[in-house]
């Protein structure tokens, strides 16, 4: 059958590029491994010139793919399954890259993008490692592209491509049709939850840092193929500093998403999502140390190859826990599962590269040069080590648990995640802190080898001093109110504080005191500073973030003896109704539920407007209003995605989302209308208590009403009492235009109370129509939290990246003015992004 | 550093590790049954919502209860109770996981895990209804 308005050429050119992807990886591949096989300069020379060319044969294929995917879904071109499954007519066109990384194909693509442009970097810049180096990226690369080719190898399809087409990848009675595309109007777009701007930062960064810790792996092979056990460290170092920094970036990136646009409640759930990503970071972190202490001493050499090996098989083992959907039961992230043949092409990907490394580790283990004389215990390198090694065990006991579903279906067991998932790791991460935090703090001070006594106590006693200070001030003036798991737990938080400003501390002063302010040799000192005070404000924020959408903090709740629901007193209230128009105390604020918008582009995404006052209980004065718009996007099958809104002061965060909605589409509302006929000052009444008519006025011109004395207007003045001894204005309005009588209702909101003024009779009376509504008002649930000091998260973060920069710059070698302008950009850049866009 | 240190380093990380996985209370993935012989411990249901009893939840009331019925695959049923607010796709749920204890014969949950067929956007035959909804 012909179809008709089909676009096939981009996809047979996808198709193409595909496959010339996967021959130019393979090719770049054994050629390099020839290159860096052969001895002989000529025979070398012609390899490499081969090994290049497939290479950068491969790059172009991968960009013109990503290109080819971008014009298939900004045109709309819906025959195509990708661009049918994640591209829409209704989205924005800055979502479009979004739309592309959202699904499988397109973070793979992402992901070997990543790989071409280190793999060109590298290619003109590590010399004479070039050769084994490339080997092992063209390696990876061969599987990435594999993953996007979407052949049949007996039977079984391997990888996913994504130009295959509509018409072939779902079945249904339009595609029997020549013209089904005039049917399908629309492609299902982007997951509303991922309508952020931070989808179309968060993903290319956190995959350049999985990417890139492939670089100090590649060297690892180098130093491990040419026999150079150590030479590998000095060219990897600044590889895995680029790679930390990323990674540490993104990750963070990830928690500020999930703080500011999704209802989860915070940056950091121990999500085995977030697990996954972190855990390579901290290993890679630990071989970092490692390699330092080996550049500086020639200690430590086997700890930096296991980590840096770990690292990046790590980086693997998520990406199987991910995207093979075993995590279904155990993540808020959804999951799609790929498929059997994908599933283990996945698993093949994350063995692929870590076991012939550590074989190749292990035979040549004896070789390896290794310093026999004992590390003195006042120096540098042993306590660097240790640190290393604590983040190292941190890092297993993190992946240790999280990894709890892939024992399920192993073993076949039903191990489900701890009551209290949080508190299982943040009851051995917060020690984890307090030695990661001394450590950091006091190893500055020690020199490499060998450290002097007298001069270690005297650097280190002040900013000991000061730490211990600001640590009982905070204790006594911010006290840390999380006594939920105990007074243990509230003292490890204590501590966990000192330790963390201790740092801060120490660190800060490094610069000063021993480098004497030269910050260009001071990254690693500016790193930790940052670091540090990342860990204080994760402490504070998270010990002292309070639930203010409580009803028993507002005072609203009455507590019973026994509850009648049968509700303990530790069980949460942390939801608030608001009916709209009625002021609700929440906190120390008044919230009130004003009406609500649609967003002009964005289908089915409303924004709830909520008015916050916050007055002077004393004097009723009102000492600052804002206005929240939290917005929700409602989906087909009536289905909600919320998105907080936040108010940001310079020391706190008020975080407001919807937690539900009044759905009024299927009630009708079938209450009537009553006609009563009173005179000036009389009463009606209603069920819930009577209503005195004060005054009929004409043509009022006030705060409320605009009317003209040549217009023919009458305002019902009315008082509402009810019977919980509250009372309300209620205003409706009759008036003449043009020879047509308008009506304009007014609603008590509080009292689901509609008021009509219809007209006078002859005997000087006026009619006033009122409706009681069994139909509830409009009313929306709250949650409302304060973080304090969540922006010293924000501020340590990017003092880390900066600090990295430093290092980066330094161990690269970087021109001046060329490394001045890129650490000016990223931390302004990254300033930008975490404290003032939002 | 000599060998001996590395095993002795080693040994002491995996007796760090043994202890902290020992001090990680898991739960377990129980079916409504045998929940039910497992009275006030901590468990994880993945259960069904039963569509034939009524949802009770009423926001103006009280925000924070919501009760349904949940039946599993095994055909067992059980009241639950969730003192949050009622999460807007439980209606069109295909699978819960609730964590939470069994008091009785109801179950006390603090936590729902909701898998909706929209969320399932790479689902077939999620996809298939889709576009055969856009048949003239």
């Amino acid at each position: 059958m012909k179809f008709e308005g089909e676009h096939l050429l981009p996809g047979q050119i996808g198709h193409f590029f595909v496959l010339l992807a996967f021959v130019a990886s393979l090719v770049s591949t054994i050629a390099y491994f020839k290159a860096s096989k052969t001895e002989d300069p000529l025979q070398k020379n012609s390899w490499l010139r081969y090994a290049r060319g497939a290479f950068f044969t491969q790059v172009i294929s991968v960009f013109t793919i990503f290109g080819i995917i971008f014009f298939i879904c900004s045109n709309h071109y819906f025959e195509y399954f990708y661009a049918y499954k994640h591209a829409s007519k209704e989205l924005e066109s800055k979502y479009l890259l979004a739309c592309i990384w959202e699904g499988q194909e397109g973070s793979f693509l992402l992901w070997t993008i990543w790989h071409s442009v280190l793999g060109i970097i590298l290619i003109f810049r590590s010399k004479k490692w070039e050769a084994p180096v490339m080997t092992v990226i063209s390696f990876a690369q061969v599987f990435l592209a594999l993953m996007l080719l979407g052949i049949y190898f007996f039977g079984v399809r391997v990888g996913s491509n994504p130009f295959v087409l509509t018409r072939n990848e779902l079945e249904g009675p339009i595609f029997s049709q020549p013209n089904y595309l005039s049917f399908i109007k629309d492609g299902v777009g982007l997951n509303v939850l991922l309508r952020n701007y931070w989808m179309v930062i968060h993903p290319p960064v956190l995959f350049l840092g999985f990417a890139s810790t492939i670089v100090p792996l590649s060297f690892a092979y180098a130093g491990l193929t040419t026999k150079k056990f150590g030479e590998w460290v000095k060219p990897a170092l600044p590889w895995a500093l680029v790679s930390g920094c990323v990674l540490g970036v993104g990750i963070m990136m990830g928690g500020k998403w999930a703080y500011e646009s999704l209802s989860f409640g915070g940056y950091w759930a121990w999500d085995p999502v977030e697990n996954a990503s972190l855990v390579p970071w901290l290993i890679l972190i630990a071989g970092l140390h490692c390699m330092a202490i080996y550049n500086a001493t020639g200690n430590s050499l086997k700890a930096a190859f296991v980590f840096i090996i770990l690292a990046n098989a790590f980086v693997l083992y998520s990406t199987f826990l991910t995207r093979t959907g075993i995590l279904g039961d155990t993540s808020v992230h959804s999951f799609t599962e790929a498929g059997m043949a994908m599933n283990i092409l996945i698993g093949l990907f994350a063995l692929a590269i870590p076991i012939p490394m550590f074989i190749l580790f292990f035979k040549n283990y004896k070789q390896m040069p290794s310093v026999y004389k004992e590390e003195n215990i006042s120096s540098r390198e042993f306590w660097m080590f240790i640190g290393s090694l604590i983040i190292f065990l941190s890092a297993l006991f993190i992946i240790a648990v999280t990894s709890v579903p892939v024992y399920n279906k192993i073993f076949n067991t039903n191990i489900a995640d701890p009551q209290n998932r949080e508190f299982t790791y943040n009851k051995v991460m917060v020690l984890v802190a307090v030695i990661i935090g001394i450590l950091t703090a006091a190893s500055q001070y020690f020199k490499y080898k060998h450290t002097d006594k007298k001069y270690f106590l005297k650097k280190i006693a002040i900013p000991f001093a000061v730490a211990l200070t600001i640590t009982i001030l905070l204790a006594v003036f911010y006290p840390i109110e999380y006594i939920k798991q105990g007074a243990g737990f509230l003292g490890a938080i204590y501590l966990a504080i000192f330790a963390a400003i201790f740092s801060a501390l120490a660190n800060a002063t490094y610069i000063w005191s021993v480098l004497k302010g030269n910050f260009k040799a001071g990254g690693a000192a500016i790193a930790h500073t940052g670091f540090a005070l990342m860990i204080v404000g994760m402490l504070i924020s998270s010990g002292n973030k309070k639930v203010i959408s409580d009803n028993r903090k507002t005072g609203l709740y009455i507590s019973f003896a026994q509850d009648p629901k049968g509700r303990n007193s530790e069980d949460p209230l942390e939801n608030l109704t608001l009916i709209k128009m009625v002021p609700t105390r929440m906190a120390e604020y008044v919230v009130t539920y004003t009406g609500d918008s649609s967003a002009i582009k964005e289908k089915n995404r409303s924004f709830y407007k909520l008015m916050v006052e916050k007055k002077d209980l004393s004097n009723g004065k009102v000492l600052e209003n804002f206005e929240l718009t939290p917005d929700v996007y409602k989906m087909k099958d009536n289905n909600l995605s919320s998105n907080p809104d936040i108010k940001h002061y310079l020391f706190h965060d008020v975080f407001t989302y919807i937690s539900s909605l009044s759905d009024r589409s299927s009630v009708v509302d079938t209450a009537q209308f009553k006609l009563h006929e009173i005179k000036l000052g009389d009463s009606i009444f209603y069920s819930k208590g009577y209503m005195v008519l004060n005054d009929i006025l004409k043509n009022p011109d006030n705060k409320r009403f605009h009317f003209k004395p040549t217009d023919t207007a009458l305002v019902a003045d009315i008082t509402v009492f009810s019977r919980d001894s509250t009372s309300y204005k209620a205003y409706p309005v009759l008036s003449i235009n043009n020879f047509e009588i308008n009506y304009k209702d007014d609603t008590v909101f509080a009292q689901n109370l509609y008021l009509k003024l219809v007209g006078i009779t002859q005997q000087n009376k006026f009619k006033i129509a009122v409706k009681e509504s069994d139909i509830p008002a409009d009313f929306l649930t709250l949650k409302a939290y304060v973080f304090p000091y969540i922006n010293l998260v924000w501020l340590g973060l990017i003092i880390m990246a900066a600090g990295f920069i430093v290092s980066i710059i330094r161990r690269a070698k970087v021109k001046p003015l060329f490394a001045a302008a890129a650490l000016i950009a990223v931390t302004a850049g990254l300033f930008y992004m975490f404290l003032l866009a939002n | 550093m000599k060998t001996s240190h590395i095993i002795i380093l080693v040994a002491i990380a995996i007796a760090i590790g043994a202890l902290l996985m020992y001090s990680v209370d898991f739960s377990t993935y129980d079916t409504i049954e045998s929940a039910k012989s497992k009275q006030g411990k901590y468990v994880h249901l993945i259960a069904k919502l039963d569509k034939t009893q009524p949802i009770q939840y009423d926001a103006i009331k009280d925000p924070n209860y919501l009760s349904f019925y949940a039946v599993d695959s095994l055909g067992g049923s059980a009241k639950v109770i969730y003192r949050n607010a009622k999460p807007a796709e439980l209606e069109q749920s295909e699978r819960i996981v609730l964590k939470g204890k069994m008091n009785g014969d109801v179950f006390e949950c603090d936590n729902i895990l909701l898998k909706c067929p929209s969320k399932y956007k790479d689902d077939k035959k999620q996809l298939e209804k889709t576009v055969s909804k856009s048949n003239p």
